[in-house]
């Protein structure tokens, strides 16, 4: 790994989330509840270019690691990406990623007649019918919502 | 609490399995033979949680609660109850579960009645949620299919109308997924169609047309859904639909001799009052058989056979 590619300096302890769809970067944040306040030191490199896809987006955190229900999570808005754990300067291992089959709070219903949206104790729940392409139903109400949608939620 | 352990609830007629619904329906044909009383609920409290306003639906199940033996408890629409003093679904069923066992909820957003169930420690009925289902419904039509016809198999049906928010079309189209249909004709306008997701869980194929005409000739069971107007846009689009939707004696012309009609009711305009006499209106007895049907679903949520 050349330093060219690195675009910031090394980190020591902490999480690289590479191969980010291009512009999606910050929905990757979103996911994993980072918005800067909680203080970690956060790189995000976006657009760049990629061998593997045309351009990507990459997200390294200093400071804090990425469990299993976090990297499923993130396979929603990006199904490529690879997550990498960092110790002591070196990746020591990789997250195995799938898709969840339930996702729960993190989504809306788009169905504004949907219970959900109606009763401050009815949180959303959301069970995936495809993974590629991927389609989530709501549990309460069924409607589908798609890999657009989710994004632009979380966005 | 362990699977076996949780109570039994009806929130989608995908909820039952084929035993189950012939179950309901022999039961409904025993209650009728016994006149439709019986006394095997009776000490029983039986909570009808109407938020949204019914009058068929509701009194067809405070009979047949009455009709078991038991006594009912509750309200119908929102106003004048503590939902309306800005009590959540939740509080609702809370308190409801704690005076009775067992609750039959109606509620003009879809998703109510599961969100009801997973709440509630006393069996659900889902009476009719928004846009989504209305299961009792479904065992009604199909109960009378199999009244009239002596089975559901093999025959071909015909569903008319709103497929996109009617839930009494859902829960039915779900229901003949236990049954092995013929054809199963879908007939609305284009901006009515039944929508993906209900499709989707369908086991059998559909047909799906905007005209009438090219299918009723082939029909065995014609189930008619009211077109309302809130759904269009355009006042004027509204009335061209209507009409090329409305059953008149022309078209059962059409229909086969031993052909039936059926409707969820109430019906306004969509089937023509002259069909009232033909051999082929059955949706009034239709609606006769509600009470023995109901009986039946909520014994058998108590405990099934006797
Ligand atoms: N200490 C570090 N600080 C910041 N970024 C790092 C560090 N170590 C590795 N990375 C970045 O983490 C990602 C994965 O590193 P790795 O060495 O596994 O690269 P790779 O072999 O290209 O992996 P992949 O096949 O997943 O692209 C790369 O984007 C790399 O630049
Ligand atoms: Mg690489
Ligand atoms: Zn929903």
């Amino acid at each position: 790994m050349s330093d060219k590619e690195l675009l910031v300096t090394k980190i020591r302890e902490g999480t690289v989330i590479d191969h980010i769809p291009a512009g999606r970067a910050l929905a990757v944040l979103r996911v994993l509840g980072i918005n800067g306040s909680e203080g970690y030191r956060v790189a995000l490199v976006m657009n760049v270019e990629s061998k593997k896809m045309v351009r990507k987006d990459i997200v390294k955190i200093s400071g804090r690691t990425v469990d299993e229900k976090e990297s499923n999570l993130i396979t929603l808005i990006a199904p490529n990406a690879t997550i990498n754990i960092i110790k002591d300067y070196d990746v020591t291992k990789k997250m195995k990623m799938k898709v969840p089959s339930v996702i729960e709070g993190l989504l809306r219903c788009p169905n504004p007649s949907c219970i959900t949206n109606n009763d401050p104790e009815a949180f959303t729940n959301f069970l995936t019918v495809s993974e590629s392409p991927l389609l989530l139903k709501c549990s309460y109400c069924e409607t589908i919502i798609d890999e657009m949608q989710v994004v632009k939620q979380v966005l | 609490m362990p699977r076996a352990l949780l109570p039994k609830h009806i929130i989608s007629s995908l909820d039952l399995d084929r035993r189950e619904v012939d179950t309901i329906f022999d039961m409904a044909d025993e209650y009728e033979k016994k006149g439709r009383v019986s006394k095997e609920l009776s000490g029983k409290v039986i909570a009808l949680a109407f938020f949204e306003p019914s009058t068929r639906t509701k009194n067809s199940f405070e009979s047949a609660v009455k009709r078991l033996g038991a006594s009912t408890i509750g309200f119908s629409s929102s106003e004048g109850t503590s939902v309306e003093k800005g009590e959540t679904i939740a509080d609702t069923v809370r308190m409801l579960e704690g005076y009775s066992d067992m609750i039959i909820i109606r509620h003009k957003f879809d998703g109510t009645a599961k969100f009801a169930s997973e709440v509630s420690h006393v069996p659900i009925i889902n009476a009719g949620d928004g846009k989504h289902e209305h299961p009792t419904q479904s065992i009604i039509d199909l109960y009378t299919v199999r009244k009239i016809k002596g089975h559901i198999e093999g025959l071909n049906f015909c569903v008319l109308g709103d497929l996109k928010y009617g839930r009494a079309v859902n829960s039915l189209l779900r229901l003949l997924t236990k049954f092995k249909p013929g054809k199963v004709f879908l007939v609305s306008p284009q901006q009515l169609k039944l929508r993906e997701e209900v499709k989707s869980t369908l086991n059998y194929p559909v047909i799906e047309t905007s005209s009438l005409q090219d299918v009723i000739g082939e029909t065995d069971v014609l189930y008619v859904t009211r077109i309302q107007k809130e759904r269009f846009a355009d006042e004027v689009e509204f009335e061209k639909v209507k009409e090329s939707y409305k059953v008149d004696l022309k078209a059962v012309e059409m229909m086969k001799r031993d052909s039936i009609i059926l409707h969820p009711l109430p019906r306004v305009n969509e089937i023509d009052r002259k069909v009232d006499k033909t051999p082929q209106a059955k949706y009034f007895y239709q609606a006769s058989l509600g009470v023995q049907v109901r009986m039946a679903i909520i014994k058998y949520l108590f405990g099934g056979l006797k």
